[in-house]
């Protein structure tokens, strides 16, 4: 593996520091085919049984990975910007499926979570362009959006799965405090505050221990393409710092549009049997 | 839950009587637009309960659940709960007087009393709102002989309030109310 840096021109660093360019060939990736190799005989000298599935993990990781390798070439070789937009969407789509599936109990999630995703996703990057943080192409906008969707589903999934227990355990106090004339927002409003804490603590706990209990991909992957140290790790702080941002503003849009999912109009509990 | 359930209930003091499970809970709570029929209509004092905003009919006609569930904070702030919904302050004092509650249990837990005390702060936040109509829900269902007689007192020194009181104990019924519905199965049967 070769690392080229452009260490010719240090002063023509643009707003980031994304110099190094690596080389890595097809026998520097069949060489650590070894590894797995180490892993299957440990499966089958423990009679663990996983040798199929290594070999399917293999093959799929490998397939997989390349055609997004491709796909990726293709949109940073087209350059255009609604090539990027159209990828986002199609991650706000899949990540809407993805966080719904974990907010099954949740009425009518879709919506609240689509929304959450693709707000906080076009707040985010908005707010980043603005500020000159990042340069508005595909290099930068193809990842950081991905991150942003990504870190934002999880957050939209955990605080609306929350939601659904809170809803399910607090069943007869709000119905209690309709019952005393409160709207469907009154009735939940503790709730929605435990729900979006639970959907940030796990971003917020990361960040706090970063660098002491595991390093972030990004700052990985930069040095071990051969980036300067104090490089990477200021655009991990630029990454981490916009993810508690999306991640916030898409737990808030989540629960605040969410919870409407279980009451009528007319500030009912459906499906409360008392 | 019901079904062909034609019945007036008159000013007063109502005990819907009937076994568990035989849609009693479910006519306090169409009272109360909690709920709403698959079919029919419900009205209060001769209006469609549908045309009626339902916050503005739930502090009119105040439902007491069965269970206490108090928010959490003291009884103080379970009293002075509904109105603080809409922005305004209440004393607790006299509503807590009214449920058979002593002055000094304002600044109290209310999730550290016991259940029959809760129940009698569910009362109390319910009157706070001085409601038209009192909607009870097996109001003492949930606790023991002792507490049962103090929120029946509770109940019996409320005169000239108009109760519903629903309860599947057929001496409870006739010693809070004047008239008693019976039903069962989803149907009045006297």
């Amino acid at each position: 593996m070769r690392t080229r840096q452009s260490r010719v021109l240090p002063l023509e660093r643009s707003v980031l520091p994304l110099s190094p360019t690596v080389d890595v060939t097809l026998g520097e990736v069949a060489a650590a085919l070894v590894l797995v190799a180490l892993a299957a005989a440990v499966s089958l000298w423990r009679r663990a049984d996983l040798e199929r599935d290594l070999g399917l993990a293999v093959l799929r990781s490998f397939l997989q990975l390349t055609a997004v390798g491709y796909l990726i070439q293709a949109i940073f070789d087209s350059d255009s910007l609604w090539v990027v937009a159209a990828l986002l969407a199609g991650m706000v789509g899949v990540g809407t499926l993805t966080a719904r599936s974990r907010a099954r109990a949740v009425p009518g999630a879709v919506w609240p979570i689509a929304l959450a995703l693709s707000v906080s996703a076009a707040v985010t990057l908005g707010i980043v362009l603005a500020l000159g943080v990042f340069e508005p192409e595909p290099r930068y906008l193809v990842p950081v959006g991905g991150m942003v969707i990504g870190n934002a589903m999880t957050a939209a999934g955990v605080a609306l799965n929350r939601l659904a227990d809170e809803v399910r355990d607090q069943a007869n106090r709000i119905e209690a405090a309709l019952a005393l004339g409160a709207t469907s927002r009154q009735a939940v409003a503790g709730l929605l505050t435990r729900s979006l804490r639970s959907g940030l603590i796990p971003l917020i706990d990361q960040t706090k221990t970063t660098g002491l209990v595991s390093f972030p991909g990004v700052m990985v992957g930069m040095l071990v393409a051969g980036a300067e140290p104090l490089d990477a790790v200021r655009l991990q702080l630029i990454l981490l710092w916009t993810l508690l941002g999306s991640v916030a503003l898409a737990g808030l849009i989540a629960v605040s549009l969410g919870y409407r999912g279980f009451f009528t109009r007319a500030h009912q509990l459906i499906d409360h049997q008392a | 839950m019901l079904n062909g359930v034609d019945l007036a209930i008159a000013e007063g003091a109502t005990a819907v009587l009937g076994p568990s499970g035989s849609g009693k809970s479910t006519l306090l709570r169409l009272l109360d637009r909690l709920a709403d029929p698959d079919r029919g209509t419900v009205r209060f004092r001769g209006e469609d309960v549908r045309a009626l905003d339902p916050l503005a009919l739930r502090r009119r006609a105040v439902l007491v659940p069965q269970l206490p569930a108090p928010t959490p904070g003291t009884v103080a702030d379970n009293v002075c709960y509904g109105a603080r919904l809409r922005g305004e302050d209440t004393d607790p004092a006299r509503p807590l007087e009214l449920a058979g509650l002593g002055p000094d249990y304002a600044g109290r837990e209310a999730s550290r009393l016991s259940v029959g005390e809760q129940q009698r702060v569910m009362l109390a936040r319910a009157l706070a709102l001085e409601p038209e109509v009192l909607l009870l829900d097996e109001p003492t269902a949930a606790l023991d002989p002792g507490a049962r007689g103090a929120v029946e007192d509770a109940l019996a020194g409320l005169a000239g309030m108009s109760l519903v009181v629903v309860t599947h104990d057929r001496s409870q019924a006739e010693r809070l109310a004047s008239s008693v519905v019976e039903i069962d199965a989803g149907r009045v049967v006297g």
